[in-house]
């Protein structure tokens, strides 16, 4: 019932403006040189909102940006972005410039006619050849850090990760000492088997599987995603990394860790984020929050979709060894 | 057809009508009402994305028993972010913009009496109501409606395990959706075959309005792409419903391996895509002929590069096909196929740039005439490339790594095909009226429409970049999961209530659009002093559009403003004077 208010309500208020504005000016249908005049002025004066928009918000909302990349291809990836927003700033600055200033500067005045301009090969050719040319280089730049990024069969001594999603929690699984996954599939999922691992293969033995992700600083980690159920998608936003998790495929996505999670913490950007971060809490009442990688789900997968995360910790080579020798293996896990 | 002199009762006349004109009407309406169900979705879910745990009576009094105490469940945040997209993509951008203004402008701008088959048209449009009957009814089942996201990615639109509105909700989506695909190539298929054939007497295609090619080309893209969707949408009926695997493969879902084995959810992302990216030049094609028939109109001078308009159109039509990957870049799919969608995407920068400096180009130097139709056309032209300068970013497949499926997306594209193509829609509607009802919409009452709807539209989607870049997922219930995003709040706060703002100001719209068709000032012939045919036709609708004998064209559509001639526009039926150059 309160539903049905809510509309008439509506309604109510669409009359009352009706009214309102047909006491100023009920036969008012066709553009008079007033109106193209003040509507003329009102478009600058958007273009003044506009830039102030703009300006604003990149200077209120830089401090909650990523901080630095924590990955070495991450890193290839900042600078590749620096480059395209500098050019669609740019590009975005002077085109909307110009329209708001034409739409001012040329706003109707009775008995004037317009200047009939209807084709100019030499306009049409550069405003075609340019974003050409500049596209091109930018194709070029971009499909390199592509193929760096997505390309990993290089890689000296990788790291070789699992990562197994399911509604609505993460797990993990190592290599092992032969840094080889033992083989797995959902049919094999019993008990404490929870990511399928196929008991039967050798190389499964000595994988370890954990729920909290660890990474060594400055080795290649190489990700092999599973998922069990849905379509999920492993976003580490940090190490500017993503790759869907697909039921019935394995998919694949490298990355090189260059910041562990303290010089994360002692980063500048992470601090002053942090900073901001932690005075909404204060005033929320809430405990000081402490920065750390996370591993979120980024692709639509049910009701919990929100809250699909696994902490990932970046150590030091020998710090992480230590861990990883720490954990139980599936042989350990299971029998 | 004739023959205009027939008796025509309630039911033939307002119903079941093979009227071109009486159709667009019904699109219209019917896209409006969809329309106003998807926007108001939209301020639902705003509300519970800047006040998560907040209590709200209005989200109390709307969703039933899908709300606990005002807040709603997170099932229904999904179903209803599914819904809104599922409507304002279809339901409003394509029937209600593509459906309206064909139907219309079609025949009564290339000079012909009706489209090529009536009846087909009459059946298209109760094809579109009735899936979105369909649709609507979907709201009102138990388990809630589809709720996978718009583009139902299997195996989340497949298992009712996963998710409740994979149940039923998802079934009604489906057949719902097969209709409107039906409906639409219907639509499509006329519209391709009476502009190549109905053409009036010196209607070359070189002399179409830029409405007309753009109505012709998404027709073709249509056609081409939609049966794609279609074929995905029955095989995920067969996987849904008759044990299939086209789509699923080695499912553990809770507790229980199900039997499907070798399907894969890419060959559904695949299908998907081939349709879901030309749907974007289907919902802005239309928008961007609309503006550029508008532009010259009320600059008063001629469209700037008419070919080459047509040439980007066909371009932006052809590379539409081709670059469905680049929402695929991380879905597994082979690298190398990753860098050719890349290189396809950014080609369609090239057409799409030409295509903006033109309308800068047309203002420059004009006579500009602010009518309401005018404002949302410049309105479309800045937020075209607000959006579309960041699919620079989303195109690049290294660049989409770190921003797929946040918030920058959903700015993107809200900006360059959500926010523009309803410009064009509202263009059209405020330009198109006089000729839709005969009467004046009030231009008072569109000013305030659009001002408050573009300082709304810029106020919500330009913030919504930074926290896309702040690393923030869409489709989140709630960030409160997450400490790291505590410094969003505020900036989800100030979103919301532009959103508000924005929501509320289209009240004004449809109080001006319902009441000025009964209480609107009696429009002149042409009132807007344009040179299309449909100007031609009178004021009171007729059967046929033409009384007499159906005009011949002599020109193109943009001689605005032309040295030689004493008004500044010259009827498209107006012969040459000696000596005149054909522009």
């Amino acid at each position: 019932m309160t539903a049905l208010l809510y509309v008439l309500l509506a309604i109510v208020i669409g009359v009352a403006i009706w009214q309102v504005a047909s006491i100023f000016n009920l036969k008012g249908v066709i553009a008079t040189e007033k109106d193209n005049n003040t509507q003329g002025i009102l478009f600058a004066a958007f273009g003044i909102f506009f830039y102030g928009l703009m300006i604003f918000s990149f200077v209120k909302y830089s401090s909650i940006l990523l901080p630095d990349s924590a990955s070495i291809e991450g890193e290839k990836y900042d600078t590749l972005y620096m480059i395209t927003m500098l050019l669609i700033l740019f590009v975005q600055a002077v085109t909307q410039f110009l329209l708001f200033y034409f739409a001012f500067k040329y706003r109707g005045i009775k008995g004037r006619k317009a200047f009939f301009y209807a084709d100019s090969h030499k306009l049409e050719t550069i405003w075609t050849v340019v974003p050409a040319i500049v596209l091109a280089g930018l194709v070029l730049y971009g499909l390199s850090v592509w193929n760096d990024v997505m390309d990993s069969s290089d890689a000296e001594n990788p790291l070789i990760v699992e990562v197994y999603a399911k509604q609505f929690q993460w797990e993990a699984r190592y290599a092992g000492n032969d840094n080889e996954l033992g083989l797995a599939n959902v049919r094999n999922i019993k008990g404490i088997n929870t990511m399928g691992v196929d008991m039967t293969d050798k190389n499964a033995l000595d994988d370890i599987p954990v729920r909290e992700l660890h990474l060594p600083k400055g080795r290649k980690v190489i990700f092999k995603f599973r998922s069990q159920d849905v379509l999920h998608s492993a976003y580490m936003p940090h190490f500017r990394a993503q790759m869907n998790c697909v039921p019935g495929m394995v998919t694949e996505f490298a990355f090189t860790p260059s910041m562990t999670t303290e010089e994360m913490r002692l980063n500048e950007k992470t601090i002053i984020k942090v900073d901001g971060i932690n005075k909404i809490r204060a005033e929320k009442g809430e405990d000081p929050y402490e920065f750390d990688y996370l591993l979120l789900c980024n692709k639509i997968c049910g009701a919990s979709h929100y809250n699909m995360q696994m902490k990932i910790i970046v150590e030091e080579e020998a710090q992480f060894n230590t861990w990883l020798k720490s954990q139980k293996t599936m042989a350990q896990v299971v029998q | 057809m004739s023959d205009h002199h027939h008796k025509e009762t309630f039911i033939t006349k307002y119903v079941f009508s093979t009227d071109h004109k009486m159709i667009s009407k019904q699109y219209l309406v019917t896209g409006i009402f969809m329309g106003v169900i998807g926007v108001f979705m939209s301020m639902l879910f705003r509300l519970q994305i800047a006040w998560p745990e907040k209590s709200f009576s209005i989200i109390e009094a709307f969703l039933g028993h899908h709300q606990d105490g005002g807040v709603m469940s997170p099932d229904i945040y999904l179903a209803i972010v599914t819904i809104h997209g599922t409507i304002m993509v279809f339901f409003v951008l394509t029937a209600g913009l593509s459906g309206t203004f064909s139907n219309l402008l079609i025949p009564l701008q290339i000079g012909a009496r009706d489209m090529a088959s009536g009846f087909l048209n009459m059946i298209s449009y109760w094809l579109f109501f009735l899936s979105s009957v369909i649709m609507v009814v979907s709201l009102f089942i138990e388990a809630g409606p589809a709720s996978a996201g718009w583009t139902i990615y299997p195996p989340l639109s497949a298992l009712p395990q996963a998710i409740p509105g994979s149940g039923l909700g998802m079934t009604l989506w489906l057949v719902s959706m097969a209709i409107f695909i039906a409906s639409s190539l219907i639509g499509a298929l006329n519209y391709i075959v009476t502009v190549l054939n109905l053409r009036t007497v010196g209607m070359k295609m070189t002399r179409l309005p830029l409405t007309i090619w753009a109505f012709f080309v998404t027709a073709i893209i249509g056609v081409v792409s939609f049966p794609v969707l279609l074929s995905a949408a029955l095989l995920l009926i067969f996987d849904r419903s008759f044990g299939t695997s086209f789509f699923l493969s080695d499912i553990f879902i809770q507790g229980e391996v199900l039997h499907y084995q070798g399907g894969s959810p890419v060959l559904f992302e695949h299908l998907f895509w081939f349709l879901g990216h030309p749907e974007v030049y289907i919902v802005l094609l239309p928008a961007l002929g609309i503006t550029s028939e508008i532009i010259s109109t009320n600059s008063r001078k001629p469209i700037f590069g008419y070919r080459a308009m047509i040439g980007s159109i066909i371009a932006i039509a052809f590379l539409s096909t081709i670059v469905w990957g680049h929402h695929m870049f991380i879905s597994g799919m082979n690298p190398f196929l990753g860098s050719v969608f890349t290189f396809t995407t950014l080609l369609i920068a090239i057409p799409s740039a030409v295509k903006a400096f033109n309308y800068i180009t047309t203002l420059w130097k004009g006579n500009l005439q602010f009518n309401p139709a005018m404002l949302f056309s410049i309105g479309l032209v800045s937020t075209f490339i607000s959006g579309g300068l960041t699919g620079l970013v989303l195109g690049d497949s290294a660049l989409d790594i770190n921003v797929h499926d946040t918030y920058f997306v959903v700015a993107h594209f809200h900006l360059v095909m959500g926010v523009s193509a309803i410009y064009g829609m509202f263009a059209g509607v405020y330009h198109w009226f006089p000729k839709m009802y005969g009467r004046m919409m009030n231009k008072t009452l569109g000013y305030w429409h659009f001002w408050i709807t573009a300082v709304a539209a810029y106020g919500v989607f330009f913030p919504m970049h930074f926290i896309g870049l702040a690393g923030l997922p869409r489709r989140y219930y709630s960030n409160t999961a997450f400490p790291l995003f505590d410094d969003v709040a505020d900036v989800n706060i100030v979103i919301t209530m532009f959103a508000i703002l924005g929501g509320l100001a289209q009240i004004i719209f449809l109080a001006n659009f319902f009441i000025s068709i009964y209480k609107g000032k009696k429009a002149e012939q042409n009132p807007w002093k344009s040179n299309t045919l449909e100007w031609t036709t009178p004021v009171e609708h007729i059967h046929g559009n033409w009384p007499g004998e159906i005009p011949a064209v002599h020109r193109w559509a943009y001689d605005y403003s032309k040295p030689g001639h004493e008004e500044d526009f010259v009827l498209q039926t107006t012969p040459l004077l000696e000596g005149e150059e054909e522009s």
